[in-house]
């Protein structure tokens, strides 16, 4: 059957995606050798290494642990109990998305010192990063077709045995996604674990540019983080299985909401347990800076155009990104073949690796390949892109993979070529899946600090360089008007992001 | 589904064309044209922005301003090798200058602008020069300490225990410990750390909350640098601050002066100017600046110095050429295995 054969205008694009997703691979194994085979081995066959790998991984999976529990229970709240407020809640659950974990750290970190330690790094990482699974698994759980549940109540199973063996599997595709972004991203996180003192792996990899100004040294280690990335992403490729679309006819019935009964306050206790520390807590420490700083010289027009260009940022990152997402999400929902599996995985494999090493790595690639546009608008929009695409291509994957190949399939037998199935069929299914990574990246690309720093255009100012800026000579209270309006704007499309999975 | 097609297919052509706007909206700013430099800097803009604005008032010469930090500036400043559009590095600390000498990447510079400042404060290359400095000090509390200590060896003193409170992953507490290292061995400086380790001090998120707790009786002594003090009675007004410094003894290991010094790259398109940007850092202009703005010591001789502070001759600080603090990442080694950088 031709229907095997994606279109080139699917598989070239996706290369080129795949291309950009890797160029910090390139920068790595070239860095990496620099010095010979023996010093890699010399770097990385220490004691020290091997336990900050271990510090890491173990963060990491106490972090995805938590991520999971809070963010399936969060989502089955929202969507299918009958608990009252249950639509403000979906929104205020999604809003620490618009917290960059280094602020949350700090919020902790200088009203409680004793935090610091790998309980707080836990604590802070899991309160920023759960939406990443209560997001896509409140999504599923919309879409799951009641019917099933109710034949399987009828044949006498009880509710919780339905939960667990005819929800939860179903829901398995999204969970996986959502705690594959959690663990790369907890990988690559050092603003967090530095403000908490938890010695994690980026620890020796920040530690070899800012105390040993060694960016070789930098590489070797960060590959190391490559390798774990890859086998996160194998891993989860195969716990995800393939999704099951839905093949009945019409939409689905909306389910009727669990009744909650006595377990109701049960269900407020746990969502204050969730939003106090995640949502109200940073913003209140945010409120107490900026009401301090009421003397400080903050200038509101600064604020103002800090604001503009992060939005502007923001916005053209969201566009290049999905531009390129698109057809590995596409490729990747739909095609059978090795090729469409491998250019996905490639857009994640960057994602593990801490900000700085992207950075750098597009330094290099910038002074030697794209002179013209090295610390211009151009290159930094592109070391987003790298830093980003995964977050975009799981949502068009995501998108694509709901709808049953049939679609396509009777497109195809009707006569339209490749091309006009693409443009008629797919890219209208992915639709919802572009809005949701495209709202993702924007998100992510407010709060983006390393990256922002050392390739933005000279003189532009972020809000989060602006963070940084002040945060790095004094105390909060200067950083405050900024922390507050990065919150503020980031929240708006958190909370879209929570509307649109509704 | 047409209408959703076109739609889809409007969105991505507007998308489209915003980047290209975007990419095409930049000027096409060359750092090289003459009367134009670009620094990377790991000092802040708060902090030099209006001492680089009166350069460029006097000199007509419009300076391209990048900060970051400085050890990651210097990392970029590496990757980017020869074709580096950089014409100045202004560091934070010495380490990072350092670094780029050993790289090859930084110039020699002019006996004349060197030798103002003592040799202690510069490359003994002559590849960068200090233009200010910082001392490391104990803050106290005079109402807890009746007798303050004045040498390192005195803190670990039982009498301290839990009294003592200290920045674990600021970077000149870790520069102290670097000097520790070079002036008694790894053995020696592991001997000491494990001393001050079992006498339980207090880490706080920097040196500025330090500062704070000494002020407010939380601890007795803290250890930071000489300028957060004057900062806070900046702030506050000297009748609301109880703290005061005490400078260790003569040669204390605990009184290492570090600086903040400046290198030109070897690619610099404009030389000229750039020596110039230099040869300002260390007039009398600047180096007053600094004195009256951030408390830091002027490392040219003949500049006022803040008010009460003794003099760098009469500190007499430790010994060590500052180009040895570049093994940091041994430190935090060390610091990690004794317990004291994390938890």
């Amino acid at each position: 059957m031709k229907r095997d054969r994606p279109p080139l205008a699917l598989i070239v694009p996706a290369a080129a995606a795949s291309l950009v997703a890797v160029v910090p691979i390139w920068y790595l194994v070239d860095r990496s050798l620099d010095r010979g085979v023996d010093e890699v081995r010399d770097e990385l066959w220490r004691r020290r290494t091997l336990d900050l790998v271990l510090n890491s991984v173990g963060l990491s999976a106490a972090v995805t642990a938590l991520c999971v529990i809070i963010g399936v229970a969060a989502a089955w709240l929202v969507v299918r109990s009958n608990l009252a407020g249950r639509r403000f809640l979906h929104v205020a659950f999604a809003l620490p998305l618009a917290v960059p974990s280094y602020l949350a750290a700090f919020a902790w970190i200088s009203w409680r010192p004793q935090v610091a330690g790998f309980s707080g790094a836990v604590l802070v990482l899991t309160l920023v990063s759960y939406p990443y699974v209560m997001l896509p698994v409140a999504a599923a759980l919309s879409r799951l077709d009641p019917g099933q549940e109710d034949v399987a109540r009828s044949l006498g199973h009880s509710r919780l045995q339905v939960l667990l063996r005819l929800t939860l599997p179903q829901l398995r595709t999204s969970i996986a996604a959502g705690a594959l972004l959690v663990a790369l991203y907890v990988l690559s996180d050092f603003g967090a674990v530095a403000a908490m003192r938890y010695e994690a792996f980026t620890w020796v990899i920040y530690g070899a540019y800012r105390a040993g100004f060694n960016p070789s040294r930098a590489a070797i280690l960060a590959s190391v983080l490559v390798l774990l990335a890859l086998v996160l992403v194998i891993a989860e490729s195969s716990a995800r299985g393939r999704a099951a679309a839905r093949v009945g006819s019409g939409s689905p019935r909306v389910g009727t909401p669990v009744e909650l009964g006595r377990a109701t306050p049960l269900a407020y206790l746990f969502s204050a347990a969730v939003l106090l520390p995640a949502v109200v807590f940073p913003m209140w420490r945010i409120i107490t800076w900026v009401t301090e700083s009421v003397t400080a010289d903050v200038q509101f027009s600064d604020v103002r155009d800090a604001l503009w260009n992060t939005v502007k940022l923001a916005a053209l990152a969201a566009a290049a990104t999905i531009v390129l997402a698109f057809p590995v999400g596409v490729l990747a929902a739909r095609s059978r073949g090795a090729l469409g599996r491998v250019f996905e995985r490639s857009t994640y494999v960057a994602h593990a690796l801490p900000g700085i090493v992207v950075a750098i790595s597009l330094v290099f690639v910038g002074v030697r390949l794209l002179r013209p546009i090295y610390l211009e608008l151009p290159l930094l929009v592109l070391g987003y892109v790298v830093l980003f695409l995964p977050l975009a291509v799981g949502a068009v994957r995501n998108s694509v993979e709901q709808a049953p190949p049939r679609l396509e399939e009777v497109a195809r037998s009707l006569g339209n070529g490749p091309m006009a199935v693409l443009r008629r069929i797919t890219a209208p299914l992915a639709l919802p899946g572009i809005g949701a990574g495209a709202a993702m990246v924007f998100l992510t690309t407010m709060k983006e600090l390393p990256v922002t720093l050392v390739l933005r255009p000279t003189g532009t100012e972020t809000l989060a360089t602006r963070l940084w800026r002040h945060t790095s000579v004094s105390d909060y209270a200067d950083a405050g008007p900024y922390a507050l309006a990065l919150v503020l704007f980031a929240a708006i499309p958190a909370a879209l992001l929570a509307k649109a999975t509704r | 589904m047409i209408t959703r097609t076109t739609r889809l297919v409007a969105i991505a052509a507007a998308a489209l064309s915003v980047v290209a706007a975007a990419c095409s909206d930049d000027n096409d700013s060359s750092s090289s044209s003459p009367g134009s430099i670009t620094v990377y800097s790991g000092r802040s803009e708060e902090l030099v922005k209006p001492l680089l604005d009166q350069f460029s008032a006097e000199t007509g010469i419009t300076i391209e301003f990048r900060a970051g930090d400085s050890g990651e500036l210097a990392a970029q400043l590496i990757t980017e090798g020869d074709a580096s559009p950089a014409d100045v590095f202004f560091s934070q600390d010495a380490g990072a200058l350092g670094a780029l000498q050993k790289a090859g990447m930084l110039s020699t510079l002019p006996d004349e602008l060197l030798s103002p400042v003592p040799g202690a404060y510069r490359s003994a290359d002559g590849e960068w020069v200090g233009t200010s400095g910082r001392v490391r000090v104990l803050v106290i509390n005079p109402d807890l300490v009746a007798n303050p200590p004045t040498t390192v060896d005195e803190l670990l003193d039982p009498q301290w225990k839990g009294r003592i409170g200290f920045a674990p992953s600021n970077a000149s507490w870790q520069s102290f410990v670097t000097g520790l290292r070079v002036l008694r061995g790894d053995d020696g400086a592991r001997e000491w750390l494990e001393g001050f380790a079992a006498n339980d001090p207090v880490a706080y998120e920097k040196n500025g909350a330090v500062r704070d707790a000494v002020n407010s009786g939380e601890v007795a002594i803290g250890l930071v640098n000489h300028y957060y003090l004057y900062e806070k009675i900046a702030a506050d007004g000297a009748a609301n601050v109880r703290a005061v410094n005490q400078f260790l003894a003569p040669g204390d290991a605990g009184g290492l002066v570090n600086v903040a010094g400046v290198g030109v790259l070897k690619s610099s398109g404009n030389r000229t100017a750039a020596l110039a940007l230099v040869e300002f850092l260390l007039s009398e202009t600047a180096q007053r600046y600094f004195a009256e703005k951030t408390f830091e010591y002027p490392l040219v001789a003949g500049v006022a110095l803040p008010d009460g502070l003794p003099t760098l001759d009469e500190l007499d600080p430790p010994a060590i050429d500052l180009s040895d603090l570049d093994t940091l990442a041994e430190t935090q080694e060390l610091l990690a295995d004794v317990g004291l950088l994390t938890r």
